[in-house]
Formats: structure tokens, C-alpha cells, sequence
């Protein structure tokens, strides 16, 4: 966890960055969740309050988005999608998989703090169903073995 | 067919600007530039291009609305939301060649008087992000973006903007909200976005795939493109298919190929010697198909002749394996949760489709659930205030039109047939 000052600085320079320009919330918001993993409630305030914007406002446009994420997470964010290309092809199977393997529910984290797990809809990788992002990389055609191995390169 | 929006794909370095150029790159834009963008706009609509975002408006008419808007600064915006479960090929264009993307912009943008655009990319495609941001600089290290394009006085610039995870900002007024930093919730139609869009200035929203025709269209004049395609379609069209095929993926064919030929001849037929049992041809939100009817001709205006639309060209594919059940249960699961909320027939109504499939599921029976379900999408088509509440109860209103004894067995005997 970084220092609240630390953090402050971090959450002011971002604002700075995007004071002047036009529909600063979203992209704003983005770069917030890049540094931090999530979007924490001392930003939204000092959004509020540098871009005298009503907090109320910001928080709707915050949760209306599906990949904001409000609390802390884990070290690395698997998003597998469960859409109907990917349902048929199987990923049912690969969603008990990561519970039983390694405890992750879906919204949750596991105790060691290193993967999270969000259920997607549609990533657009439907023609290697089924699909998911970790991170920032997608990866296609998954089975049991290949989600085992792919993780293991996330430490 | 000749690969127009997948050309030079297959080489590794195709997204790279040297390589696009060699290929003949930016060459149409010199040639727009020289044209008068009145000129430019009567091509578009000569050729008979319609908007491959789903809805098929015809492009030409959209951008003259725009340009003969006195307001100004006016705007281009390409819709890169690409949300339709399903869909995966405008992906494919921002990967593999998108200089052709940021070509179609600028003459479109030049054609509509625009001097800035905005790519609109869900945030499901970070990966893509790097690719379109280093494709942007390269076109303005180049001089094909910027104050001064090619020396020519023509002045545009592109900003990429990022969506987080919201399938109705793939709709062009709640995408243009959600540009202004808000929720992205639909407004009321009309005022269109060509005349008011963001910041309540003159705005194109075109989909990649649209953007990405226009080069050619410049190229070989619409006369040579109304060749391709059919007469009230023309033009290439790519094809997503996915599921159980043993060759899933984008397919560039002429607008108009049939499905069983998309399916059969192109994605290799159903895999593991199955049986085909139904198609969902144009994205979850369009009705199923039965294997009978197959031989519809994929454009948007004969779709809806078989009963189904184009949509967004995503063909899903499914053996017998597969309970619709089910499929219909996940689609619903879709739509509940990305209804925006702003009206009751599709915030409700999907819940409550949803609720009344998870119970058939559960073998609950009761047989009136099969007519509720019919009354609840009617009601969702004609009162919901944009098309996702009106598309939403598609595939389940079709899956009973189409297999209502599969509901049936699961009402009366509390199991699937398949
Ligand atoms: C719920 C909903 C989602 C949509 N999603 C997309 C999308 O992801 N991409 C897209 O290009 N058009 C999408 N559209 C269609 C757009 O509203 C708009 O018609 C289109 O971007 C116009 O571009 P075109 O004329 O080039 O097709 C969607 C429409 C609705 C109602
Ligand atoms: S349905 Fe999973 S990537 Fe499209």
C-alpha cells in the first residue's frame, strides 16, 4: 500500500494532466484505476473538489462502468468471458476450474493476494473460445492445462 | 473476391506504416484530398455504402447531413465499441491493418468538414490501444494527420478514447455521452447525431468496419464497387464466426453470401461430425435460425425476409449438443446487466425474462411461463426507449418460434432433448 501522501501526489498529478480538457472524467478515471488497481475514494473526492465536480456525479459515472473496480484487487486481474461463444466452447468448465484450483470466486481474490477473477462479457476473442484477458494480454483456445500454464507466468 | 479490408494481413509487419505504404497506402487519401469533399460525399452515397455497425444506414446520406450543417467545429467519430457477443472483426482491422482505419477517417473527416475525430475503443481491447496509439503517430510523424495534411491545408487530428465496459456505449448517442464523461445512457433520437451529437455540435459516428471501405470506394470509383456485393448491399462484408465450426474466424466476402456457404464452404462445416442444430446469424441480439434456413443470403436488407437480421455479421454456430435453454439464459443474463437503466420495459424486462428462464431451467412447470415470456418481449419491443431493450427478447422470442418443444420437454418433463 502506498503512502497517503505518496497517493495524493499521485491522484493530483493525474487531475492536473487533465484539468483543461473537455470529457476528462472517463479517461481520468482510467488512469486513476492504471495506478492504483482500483479506484479509491480519496480520488473521487479530490476530483470532486479540483474539478468541482458534485461527488454524487462523478460516483455515477464511476459504477456505471463495468471495468471500474472499487476495492483493491490482487496483483493480476483475470477477466474470462462466459458469453455464449465461449459458454458453448466450454467455459463453464474453466470457471469451476479456477475455483477449485485456486479458490478464486468470481468478484474475488485469492488469499496470497496474486490473481482476482472478473467474468466477462464478450472480449472479442470468440473465434479461439474460450477467451480471457489477464492484464492487458488475451489469450484464446483455454483449457484447464493452458490457463495452469499461462498463470504461471504471473507471479 | 480480392481482400479489400483484410488485404496484406497474413504479413506479420501489415499494422507497420512503411509496409502500408508500400502496399499502396494513403494513395486514395491524396487522391480525396484533390476532390471536393461535396465530390467525396456523392461517391460514398453513389456506391451505396451502408453502415456496418448493425443498422445499415447508407454512409453518404449521413455525411451530407453533417456537411450541410452550418455548425461548427464539426466531428468524425469512429465507433470502435465493437460489443455485439459475437463480433471480433473490426478487432481484426485495428490489428492487422489499421492505417487502412485512420486512412478511411481522415476522408471522412475532410468530406464531412470535420477537423477532429475520435476512435471510441472498448476497453476490453488494451492490447489494441497500444497498436492504434503507435498508428497514430506514425500517420502524424508522417504528415497525413495534422494541420497541415500532405501540404494541402487540410487540417485533422484523432484522439483515441477508451470505453470501460458498458455494451450500450456502443450505441451512437449514450457513446457520444459517454465521450462528454458521463454515463452512457441513450438520448432521444432525433435530434441525429449528424446534427447534434458531441458537445451538441454536427458529429458521424461510423463503425471501423464502415470507415475502413472508404479508401477503396476513392480508389476504384463507386462504379467498380457497386460490382461487388448486391445491388441494394454492395461491398465486401466481414463474417465472424465462431462456435461449433471447424474453422472459426473473419471472412471477407462479398455482402450477400449465404450463410450456408459462409458456414459450410468457408468455416469448414460443423466440427466432430455433429449436427448442426441452429445459427445465431448477426450477434446475440438478432433471432436464431433453424438449419432450414440457412440459405438466406447475409445482407441487411434479405435477413430480415428469413426472419433474422445482419447485425453485426456474427455468426454463431451450434451442434446438437448445445441446450438453447441455456444459451438463451446467458444471452438474458447479458441483457439484464447491460441495460442502462433509463426505462422500465428493458430494465425490468430483462430482468424478468431472465428470472422466468432460470426457473424453466429449474424445472418448475409451469406452462404458462412460455406465454409470459412472449408477452414480456412484445411489450419490450414495442415500449423500450432504444433498440437494446427492443432486441433483447430476439433470440428467446425466436428460440420458442423456432424449437418450443425444446421449452416444452423442459417445462413438462423438467429435462433438455439435446
Ligand atoms: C445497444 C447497441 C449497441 C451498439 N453497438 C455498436 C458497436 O459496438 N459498434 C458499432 O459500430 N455500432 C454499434 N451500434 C450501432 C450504432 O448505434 C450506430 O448505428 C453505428 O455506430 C453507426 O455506424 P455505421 O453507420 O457505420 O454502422 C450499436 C447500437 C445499439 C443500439
Ligand atoms: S463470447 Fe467470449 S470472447 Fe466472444
Amino acid at each position: 500500500m502506498k503512502q497517503q501522501s505518496e497517493k495524493n501526489t499521485i491522484i493530483e498529478s493525474l487531475i492536473k494532466k487533465y484539468k483543461d480538457e473537455k470529457g476528462n472524467v472517463i479517461p481520468l478515471l482510467q488512469d486513476i484505476q492504471d495506478a492504483f488497481g482500483y479506484i479509491p475514494e480519496d480520488a473521487v473526492d479530490l476530483i470532486s473538489k479540483r474539478l468541482e465536480i458534485p461527488e454524487s456525479k462523478l460516483y455515477g459515472v464511476a459504477t456505471f462502468y463495468a471495468m471500474y473496480r472499487h476495492r483493491p484487487g490482487g496483483r493480476h486481474l483475470i477477466q474470462l468471458c462466459t458469453n455464449v461463444s465461449c459458454m458453448i466452447m466450454g467455459a463453464e468448465m474453466l470457471v469451476n476450474f479456477l475455483k477449485n484450483r485456486y479458490g478464486l470466486e468470481e468478484g474475488g481474490t485469492t488469499p496470497d493476494g496474486r490473481f482476482s477473477l472478473m467474468i466477462m462479457e464478450c472480449i472479442g476473442g470468440c473465434d479461439t473460445a474460450p477467451s480471457m484477458l489477464v492484464n492487458n494480454d488475451f489469450y484464446g483456445n483455454l483449457t484447464k492445462e493452458k490457463i495452469e500454464e499461462i498463470l504461471e507466468k504471473y507471479k | 473476391m480480392e481482400k479489400i479490408l483484410l488485404r496484406n494481413i497474413e504479413n506479420p509487419r501489415s499494422a507497420d506504416i512503411k509496409e502500408y505504404i508500400k502496399n499502396g497506402g494513403y494513395k486514395d487519401l491524396l487522391l480525396a484530398l484533390k476532390m471536393q469533399p461535396g465530390e467525396i460525399i456523392e461517391e460514398v452515397k453513389r456506391s451505396g455504402l451502408r453502415g456496418r455497425g448493425g443498422s445499415g444506414f447508407p454512409t453518404g446520406l449521413k455525411w451530407e447531413v453533417a456537411l450541410r450543417d452550418p455548425k461548427s467545429p464539426k466531428y468524425l467519430i469512429c465507433n470502435a465499441d465493437e460489443g455485439e457477443p459475437g463480433t471480433f472483426k473490426d478487432r481484426l482491422i485495428m490489428e492487422k491493418n489499421p492505417h487502412l482505419l485512420i486512412e478511411g477517417m481522415i476522408i471522412a473527416g475532410y468530406a464531412i468538414k470535420a477537423e477532429y475525430g475520435y476512435i471510441y475503443l472498448r476497453g476490453e481491447y488494451p492490447y489494441v490501444k497500444k497498436i492504434l496509439s503507435r498508428t497514430i503517430k506514425e500517420a502524424y510523424d508522417k504528415g497525413y494527420l495534422g494541420e497541415d495534411i500532405m501540404g494541402r491545408g487540410v487540417k485533422f487530428h484523432i484522439k483515441l478514447y477508451q470505453g470501460a465496459g458498458a455494451y450500450i456505449c456502443g450505441e451512437e448517442t449514450a457513446l457520444i455521452e459517454s465521450i462528454e464523461g458521463k454515463r452512457g445512457q441513450p438520448r432521444i433520437k432525433p435530434p441525429f447525431p449528424a446534427s447534434t451529437g458531441v458537445w451538441g455540435m454536427p458529429s458521424v459516428v461510423n463503425n471501423v468496419e464502415t470507415l475502413s471501405n472508404i479508401p477503396y470506394i476513392i480508389e476504384i470509383g463507386a462504379t467498380a464497387y457497386l460490382k461487388i456485393g448486391t445491388p441494394e448491399c454492395p461491398g465486401p462484408k466481414l463474417y465472424c464466426v465462431s462456435g461449433h465450426v471447424k474453422r472459426p474466424g473473419v471472412y471477407e466476402l462479398p455482402m450477400g453470401t449465404t450463410l450456408r456457404e459462409i458456414i459450410y464452404t468457408h468455416a469448414g462445416g460443423v466440427r466432430d461430425g455433429k449436427r448442426l442444430k441452429a445459427v445465431i446469424p448477426g450477434g446475440i441480439s438478432t433471432p436464431i435460425l433453424p438449419p432450414q434456413n440457412i440459405d438466406c443470403t447475409m445482407d441487411f436488407v434479405n435477413m430480415p425476409r428469413y426472419g433474422s437480421a445482419l447485425g453485426s455479421g456474427a455468426i454463431i454456430v451450434m451442434d446438437e449438443t448445445v441446450c438453447l435453454l441455456k444459451v438463451c439464459e446467458r444471452a438474458l443474463r447479458f441483457f439484464a446487466h447491460e441495460s442502462c437503466g433509463k426505462c422500465t420495459p428493458c430494465r425490468i424486462g430483462t430482468k424478468r425474462m431472465l428470472e422466468t428462464i432460470q426457473r424453466i431451467l429449474r424445472g418448475a412447470e409451469r406452462d404458462e411461463d412460455i406465454e409470459s415470456l412472449l408477452e414480456l418481449g412484445s411489450v419490450m419491443d414495442a415500449a423500450s426507449f432504444c433498440p437494446l431493450g427492443q432486441t433483447a427478447p430476439n433470440l428467446v422470442i425466436s428460440t420458442i418460434n423456432h424449437f418450443r418443444e425444446e421449452f416444452e420437454s423442459h417445462i413438462k418433463e423438467g429435462r433438455c432433448p439435446s
